[in-house]
């Protein structure tokens, strides 16, 4: 007979109806599926036993595969993907990018020439996940009804809105994208608990990420992050093959030199538990060649990669301006992390012992399983998890201002809205551009999406409304309407984020903002000065056109005229003080012209009525 | 009328209900539904109502509701391990039929 699991008060599911909810760690190297089951975190296991994924998938003319490369000619493999997803052409540096085929692309995605179709980023990682997904139901016997996929904290809405997309591709149902330090924390509990501020420190096999998270009332924020893309478990063994090819004097071929490094791994891997290990490179076909590496022998080697790494994670802290004392727990995520000295050095650095004991490799599968099933009503926990935007949203107004609508750090899902009006008599459309960024200045920001508001009633500059309202859904992902106030009309608006920017770049544009804090305000200043100069001479102008002559004497109007051309000169210089002055001289040279204007207005209105009607 | 349960099964109760950090016991049952009439239910118990029978066997409460003890009398409650798969299994003598996958059965 089939055999039962423990469930939840209440929640025993029908047979032939099964449906889960699983937690998916989509990872750079490896990918893991973990549930809970009997009201327990477990990772699923596939029938070979594996639990790790490889991230790897394979084109043949003939079939997709997902994990180690088969055996057979023409085929194109792809690792890493993780890297290049949400990802445009121009966010790829072709030095360090090694592609297995032609590729091209736009600013917003690539495209690989694989046999004889166009695949993108969000395929290949699709496949994975698909493959994912096979493995869970045959081997649960059900289907996923739901999904929470970790991305890392750094990682854009483009990036997200691709990873949701790719989930979408194979019919996977995301509930929402979790931060991997976040679902680390998860895992560990940290959210039930009376702390504020975790470290996390993700060393994996090819990248190292590091993540403070403060926790308030069920609310965690990344306050920083930090790492290095090309840093991580494989470089100790390049390290470690390196000093084995030298002190053994050994010429190697390429092959030869692969077959040592993966050596390197398993002797890195034995001197987790052991001492000392006897090398023998018989095992890679080479005879006579011995060596004995105890696990100091290895420490010393790879020394500089911890120095790096604790480097690193100090000045992530440093950025969010907080001291070692301020941490109060730190949790070690990533197979690398098993090296004893990694927990040693990061022991005595931050002066705390870290949090390990939960498998590493699995650690953020765990936190994702634990959410997926709060999610999926399984649990009768009842948390609220919120996670917060890591880059301001706003819109571009006149001057190429930024004005934010959603701030930086705000809980996620959530809306606000704003209302804004037309800068010139009878406007018809209103461009928007929305950007993210820190920034004041719309070209410093990073241009997310840009619409346009159409068919505003011909009204005064003022008059029209256009109402915006920003939505961010649970996985951070933005959705804007745009409505017209007079008429009601709503823009149909679907804004698709401009797919790729670096992580390097989200950090850059943090420290940017800053850094020039001071030369943002003087800039703003003199854009608002610029918008209100030029909004001036608009509005003189019109007037002149309509009753200048009648009004004004021709010694008059050469007045304003100087007048309106100083200002425009001063407009194109880059002094708010010069601006500004320039603005109220035009404005002292309009005075008689502004009365008499006023005058002449109230006669036509006044003439041929009673003086009594206005008593 | 009884329900027993094997010393492997219990020892997995008492750890999975240690894991979960709350319960006062196991829940077993029997709902209407599936292919051949009627599935076993097998959950978490946080509460005990006063209609309950309760077997207290190795150390684990097992909770009933009355009337699905009409079903289960004489049930033994096993956990086991065939191919990938490990979880609970009934041993119940009142069971007549079952469908093709095992997942229901009929008394």
């Amino acid at each position: 007979m089939a055999l039962l699991q423990i469930s939840e008060p209440g929640k025993s599911q029908d047979p032939h109806n099964k449906k889960f909810y699983v937690g998916i760690d989509l990872g750079t190297t490896n990918s893991l599926v973990a549930l809970i089951q009997n009201g327990a975190p477990n990772i699923l296991k596939d029938k070979n036993n594996n639990e790790l994924f490889p991230s790897v998938v394979n084109y043949s003319k003939a079939s997709v595969t997902v994990g180690k490369p088969l055996d057979i000619e023409d085929q194109i493999s792809f690792s890493s993907i993780k890297r290049l997803i949400g990802k445009g052409i121009n966010d790829i540096d072709k030095d360090e990018f090694y592609s297995p085929c032609k590729y091209h692309g736009d600013d917003n995605i690539l495209k690989f020439e694989v046999f004889d179709k166009l695949v993108t980023p969000i395929e290949i990682s699709s496949e994975i996940l698909r493959h994912l997904k096979n493995i869970t139901e045959s081997t649960l016997d059900g289907n996923i009804e739901g999904c929470v996929i970790t991305v890392p904290a750094y990682f854009d809405d483009a990036q997200r809105q691709a990873t949701k997309d790719a989930a979408k591709l194979c019919g996977l149902n995301t509930l929402r994208l979790l931060n991997e330090p976040t679902a680390a924390a998860i895992a560990y509990g940290l959210d039930n608990k009376e702390v504020s501020k975790v470290m996390v420190y993700d060393l994996g096999g090819g990248t190292f990420d590091v993540s403070i998270l403060s926790l308030d009332n069920g609310v965690f924020k990344v306050l920083a992050t930090g790492g290095d893309s090309a840093l991580g478990g494989d470089d100790f063994d390049t390290l470690l093959a390196d000093y084995i090819q030298n002190k053994l004097k050994i010429d190697l071929d390429i092959k030869k030199k692969y077959e040592l490094f993966m050596y390197a791994k398993e002797i890195k891997e034995i001197l987790t538990d052991n001492e000392s290990v006897n090398i023998n490179l018989d095992k890679i076909g080479i005879k006579d060649k011995e060596l004995i590496i105890s696990r100091v022998d290895f420490e010393k080697i790879t020394d500089r990669l911890v120095k790096r790494t604790l480097e690193i994670s100090e000045g992530v802290l440093s950025d969010s301006n907080l001291s070692t004392q301020d941490l109060d727990e730190i949790i070690l995520v990533g197979g690398s992390t098993r090296m004893p000295n990694i927990k040693n050095f990061v022991k005595i650095f931050f002066n705390k012992e870290p949090l390990s004991n939960i498998n590493p490799d699995n650690v953020v599968a765990v936190g994702a399983s634990i959410q997926a099933n709060i999610m999926s009503g399984n649990s009768s926990e009842e948390l609220l998890l919120l996670d917060v935007i890591p880059l301001s949203l706003g819109i571009e107004t006149m001057g190429e201002l930024v004005e934010v609508i959603i701030p930086r750090n705000s809980t996620i899902p959530t809306s606000s809205s704003k209302e804004y009006t037309t800068f010139k008599d009878g406007q018809s459309a209103m461009s928007i551009h929305v950007v993210q960024g820190e920034r004041d200045i719309v070209s410093d920001c990073r241009s997310l999406a840009k619409f346009t508001v159409n068919d505003i009633p011909p009204m005064l500059a003022g008059a029209a409304r256009v109402r915006l309202e920003f939505q961010i859904d649970a996985n951070g992902i933005l959705s804007i309407n745009a409505t017209e106030t007079t008429t009601g009309k709503v823009t149909s608006v679907e804004v698709k984020p401009s797919y790729g920017i670096t992580d390097s770049d989200i950090e850059k544009m943090l420290k940017d903002s800053i850094d020039n804090a001071e030369e943002d305000i003087k800039n703003r200043h003199l854009k608002e000065a610029a918008v209100e100069g030029n909004r001036v001479i608009l509005a003189i102008k019109s007037a002149l056109d309509i009753d200048g002559s009648e009004l004004l004497s021709e010694e008059e109007q050469n007045e304003i005229s100087h007048a309106i051309e100083n200002l425009e000169k001063k407009l194109k210089g880059s002094n708010k003080d010069n601006i500004i002055n320039a603005i109220k001289s035009l404005e002292n040279v309009c005075e008689t012209y502004v009365e008499r204007r006023m005058n002449s207005n109230i006669q036509k209105i006044m003439k041929g009525t009673d003086i009594k009607e206005y008593n | 009328m009884a329900i027993t349960i094997t010393d492997n099964a219990a020892d997995r109760v008492k750890t999975f209900l240690t894991n979960r950090g709350k319960g006062v016991g196991l829940r077993v049952g029997v709902k209407t539904t599936g292919c051949s009439g009627m599935a076993y239910v097998i959950e978490f118990a946080d509460e005990i109502d006063k209609s309950d029978t309760v077997f207290e066997e190795k150390g684990i409460k097992i909770i009933v509701d009355p009337k699905c003890l009409l079903y289960l009398d004489g049930t033994e409650l096993d956990f086991t391990k065939e191919g990938l798969n490990e979880g609970f299994k009934f041993i119940n003598p009142n069971e007549k039929a079952r469908c093709g996958c095992g997942e229901s059965f009929s008394v």
